[in-house]
């Protein structure tokens, strides 16, 4: 079957209860069979967050293909269309094989010496003198291995001591992580992906499956294609295939999610669907959420949202008498005004209805990025690794004694610094040294013109870290070559808190270098030091950093001790926690009720979810949680954006199933690029016509942020909403033709309150048709 | 009785903490989320004075003649760069404190005169004016070792 046609490939229908069959996707180089393979290394997907195990075709010495392993508890053999060709990407000609340093204006290839050495030099200089560490910023990604982020963290936290460390995990993944510390205690997914086998209805909370993890996706539409299938709902402004395929799909306005999900969980009171035990045995906040959501009948709901009433009804019906509910949050949430707030929602949702902690009654706030769990795990997101309190003295006491440093030198006297903070910092001039990790900020950003400004500003340093000459490399002052996946090993976590080993099948090209290498190398040049005088980071590989990171997870949530990399080349996919209690790893969190929120225990002391205002360990205390767990109540409140006379629509961002990120890999792969070659927007006939606009015209879209150009298709999402998808950037452009096309030249900046996730979803914008700009 | 003085006190207090709160938001606008975060909150002001205004007409017909110096100024313009946020936003705090101390009183007061509808606007307005307090003072704290220790 072709898997760009048809990006799902074939039904293999299942009942409740069954296990999902096995289905072994597999596509290998042009004329090599399984015979000419010369060997299979085991890895797993980095192209978008399901972690799909495969194992990866070796022939004379390159990578040429790939095979879904079907052993695995993930994918059972399956594959997404992005990693059955995106592996052609790693022998793509262009790859950086050597350091690149800006001498005159241009950057000119260099020995690793040179350019390390000018990292260094100018590291040096900043550290010396008080508040030195305050200069230095490190923006990694979702895309390394866990060994790497520790590595990272350790060096950043314990070497520098600074507080400006985050990822673009806090574009992606933020809110998950900030609404589970919020309702839960801590961070970690209470489900497993096991649910999908088990659940009676699917809620989709503004989480185009389809496109951002195809086998899950796979997993559901086999549940949906045997006997008692599962309902399903999607809420989401565009007609994505999960809305399609959904029994109740509620395209509501952008910007409303929280409007809407206080009208139905007031609906879920009010018929008495919720289990009062439940609610009282184990929850705190009732009184106060059902005051709260008191206020949000149907009709009012579908008045702010834009829908109808009794589709409301219909919805709260769906998700208020199903026996088994597993619900799935993404982007549509995350990256909207409100996020944290109306992704509690959801936890709210199971928790009024005790679903939670047991088979089918799943919960998953989605990743968008393949390895975001580690970021957030290991603290290269700016948390205190192993989900750490930075309000906590005693977490602080068991780091600075773990690495053998001073506590004083530990950043953790205010939250970490956010991503869009450390930018901000940035652009004043206080952060002077950037350093980029494995990922791209000027395409995916928002506010485009302000990034390249910053990046460009001869003041601040920029080291980016790459395995292409990105959009933002091209703007650095070092760039260090990089080896990804298939060229290094570590291990990585998806949703579901599966681990997985990804072992080196090939050498990197030219002289890059793994990125924990090249850590580990500015570690040493550095000479960072512990209380003793020995090296803080003494590690030379992957496996030593895995059991040092062991260490650090011991008795936190994330408790990695009971794996090994001996045992992740066993059975394949581990769960964590995965401990001497629980040596085979652990399906689902929360199985009796009980949460991670004891005051010594949790994350954090709890945030207010409308300006963020952190609480103190006094007043958490006074809650006396009790290993409960909170449901948080807001009132809705509009976007910082809404409509105008000047921007009447709102600008909605997204992606194309057939590209990651910002292409900078999937747009190397000839069938994925061809499949998805240029950026486009979607408008409703009712806006377009209007207009003048016609199918496959070019026009331009503008905020007041800025313009792009770019082709109409009709149709595909409601009206008031238009959508551009993100991926679409300049690298493959000559600089001297590019037009302006990226989604981020129009976004604006600005976040959410508590998780710091920008606002991508919901901007003003007004879509003019182009003279001549029909073909 | 002299509650309506204070309620007068607070009333006037929530209205320049919301002009405050306008102006600080407006000055610095770079900063989004306080920008943001300011207008929700001037918002907020002008919810408490709208719900304060019918108890200081009820008490009004009882009032003596208004005391010297009841009145204070904390407010007297923004300021620019890092440095200058961060004092914007101690005064914002102090301002809010203000009010704070002033809803204590107040709720004080509606206990003596057995008021509930007093009462219960004050319950609610205090936990609002609280989390105001906790909001600036958790963005002084993010702000002040970058402004005061590392920017030069």
């Amino acid at each position: 079957m072709d898997r760009i046609e048809n990006p799902w490939g074939e039904r293999t229908p299942y009942g409740p209860g069954e296990r999902w069959p096995e289905r072994v996707d597999q596509h290998l180089a042009d004329g090599l069979g399984d015979a000419g393979v010369d060997r299979w290394v085991r890895s797993a997907s980095i192209l978008h967050s399901n972690g799909d195990a495969l194992d990866i075709a070796v022939k004379d010495g390159r990578i040429a293909g790939v095979r879904g392993r079907a052993t695995d508890r993930v994918n059972h053999g399956r594959l997404d269309p992005k990693d059955l060709y995106g592996w052609q990407a790693n022998n793509s000609p262009d790859r950086l094989t050597r350091p690149l340093v800006r001498d005159g204006g241009r950057l000119v290839e260099t020995d690793w010496d040179t350019a390390m050495d000018r990292v260094v030099e100018r590291s040096r200089a900043l550290l010396d003198g008080p508040g030195g560490w305050g200069h230095f910023g490190f923006y990694t990604s979702g895309q390394l291995f866990l060994e790497e982020y520790y590595t990272l963290a350790v060096l950043g936290k314990a070497g520098i001591g600074t507080p400006h460390m985050d990822g673009n995990t806090r574009l992606c993944t933020a809110t998950s992580a900030a609404a589970l510390k919020a309702s839960f205690g801590t961070d970690g997914q209470p489900g497993s992906y096991t649910d999908v086998d088990h659940c009676d209805a699917i809620a989709l909370w503004g989480h185009n499956v389809a496109a951002t993890q195809t086998v899950l996706w796979m997993r559901m539409l086999d549940r949906r294609s045997g006997p008692n299938p599962p309902a399903m709902l999607a809420v989401d402004p565009r007609t994505t295939p999960v809305a399609r395929e959904a029994d109740v799909h509620l395209a509501i306005r952008s910007g409303t999610n929280q409007a809407l999900l206080n009208g139905l969980l007031r609906q879920i009171i009010h018929k008495g669907w919720y289990d009062s035990g439940y609610v009282a045995e184990h929850t705190i906040g009732f009184d106060e959420l059902a005051g709260v959501v008191d206020a949000y009948p149907p009709a009012r709901v579908a008045e702010i949202c834009g829908v109808a009433a009794a589709d409301v009804e219909r919805a709260a019906e769906l998700i208020g008498t199903a026996e088994r509910l597993l619900s799935t949050v993404l982007q549509g949430f995350y990256q909207s005004n409100q996020a944290t707030a109306a992704s509690c929602q959801v936890n709210n949702l199971h928790l009024l209805r005790g679903m939670i902690g047991r088979p089918g009654a799943g919960l998953y706030q989605m990743n968008g990025q393949p390895t975001a769990q580690n970021t957030r795990e290991t603290g290269a997101d700016g948390d205190l690794p192993g989900m750490r309190n930075w309000n906590n003295p005693h977490h602080l006491q068991q780091l600075a004694e773990l690495w053998n440093v001073d506590e004083m030198t530990i950043p953790h006297w205010s939250p970490p610094t956010h991503a869009m903070q450390i930018w901000r910092y940035a652009e004043q001039g206080s952060i002077k040294l950037l350093w980029i990790s494995a990922t791209n900020p000027a395409v995916s950003l928002p506010e485009l013109d302000r990034v390249r400004r910053i990046l460009a500003n001869r003041d601040l340093f920029v080291v980016v870290q790459d395995i292409f000459l990105t959009e933002s490399a091209e703007l650095a002052d070092v760039v260090l070559p990089a080896a990804t996946w298939g060229e290094k090993t570590g291990t990585f976590t998806n949703v579901d808190r599966t681990v997985h080993l990804s072992e080196k099948a090939v050498d990197p090209p030219g002289e890059a270098r793994s990125d924990l290498d090249i850590f580990l190398d500015y570690a040493r040049r550095m000479d960072f030091r512990d209380r003793d005088g020995r090296p803080l980071i003494p590690w030379t590989g992957p496996e030593e950093v895995f059991e040092a990171w062991k260490a650090c997870s011991a008795g936190r949530p994330c408790d990695y001790t009971g794996m090994t990399y001996e045992k992740l080349r066993g059975a394949s996919g581990i769960q964590w926690p995965c401990h001497a209690g629980a040596p085979e790893g652990t399906e689902r969190l929360y199985t009796g009720g009980v949460f991670n929120t004891d005051p010594d225990y949790c994350e954090t002391y709890g945030q207010d979810l409308s300006t963020g205002a952190e609480f103190s360990a006094d007043e958490y205390r006074a809650k006396e949680p009790a290993g409960r767990a909170f449901l948080h109540a807001a009132d809705y409140r509009p976007s910082p954006e809404v409509p105008s006379d000047e921007y009447p629509l709102l600008l909605t961002t997204g992606r194309t199933v057939y590209q990651f990120h910002t292409r900078t890999k999937t747009g190397r792969a000839p069938e994925l690029n061809a499949a998805a070659p240029d950026a486009w927007v979607e408008l409703h006939p009712a806006d377009a016509e209007p207009l003048g606009i016609a199918d496959g015209d070019l026009v331009e879209v503008s905020s007041p942020r800025g313009t792009i150009r770019v082709h109409a298709r009709i149709g595909g999402v409601r009206s008031g909403v238009v959508f551009v998808p993100f991926h679409y950037g300049y690298f493959d452009v000559d600089p001297d033709k590019r037009v302006p096309r990226a989604a981020n030249e129009l976004t604006l900046t600005a976040w959410d309150a508590v998780s710091k996730q920008p606002i991508y979803k919901v901007a003003a914008v007004r879509v003019t048709a182009v003279p001549d700009g029909r073909e | 009785m002299h509650l309506a003085h204070y309620l007068g006190l607070l009333h006037r207090a929530q209205g320049n903490l919301a002009e405050a709160f306008r102006r600080v938001g407006e000055a610095h606008g770079d900063e989004p989320d306080v920008a943001l975060l300011c207008e929700q909150q001037a918002q907020v002001c002008d919810r408490h004075s709208e719900r304060l205004s019918p108890f200081a007409e009820r008490y009004s017909e009882e009032a003596p003649d208004e005391p010297d110096r009841l009145h204070s100024e904390l407010f007297r313009g923004t300021r620019t760069g890092g440095i200058g946020l961060l004092r914007d936003l101690q005064d914002l705090y102090l301002m809010a404190a203000e009010c704070d101390i002033c809803w204590t009183v107040v709720g004080q007061a509606a206990q003596g005169v057995r008021d509930r509808d007093l009462l219960g606007v004050v319950t609610t307005c205090e936990r609002e004016t609280t989390i105001q307090l906790q909001w600036l003072r958790t963005r002084m704290k993010q702000a002040a070792p970058q402004a005061l220790v590392v920017a030069g």
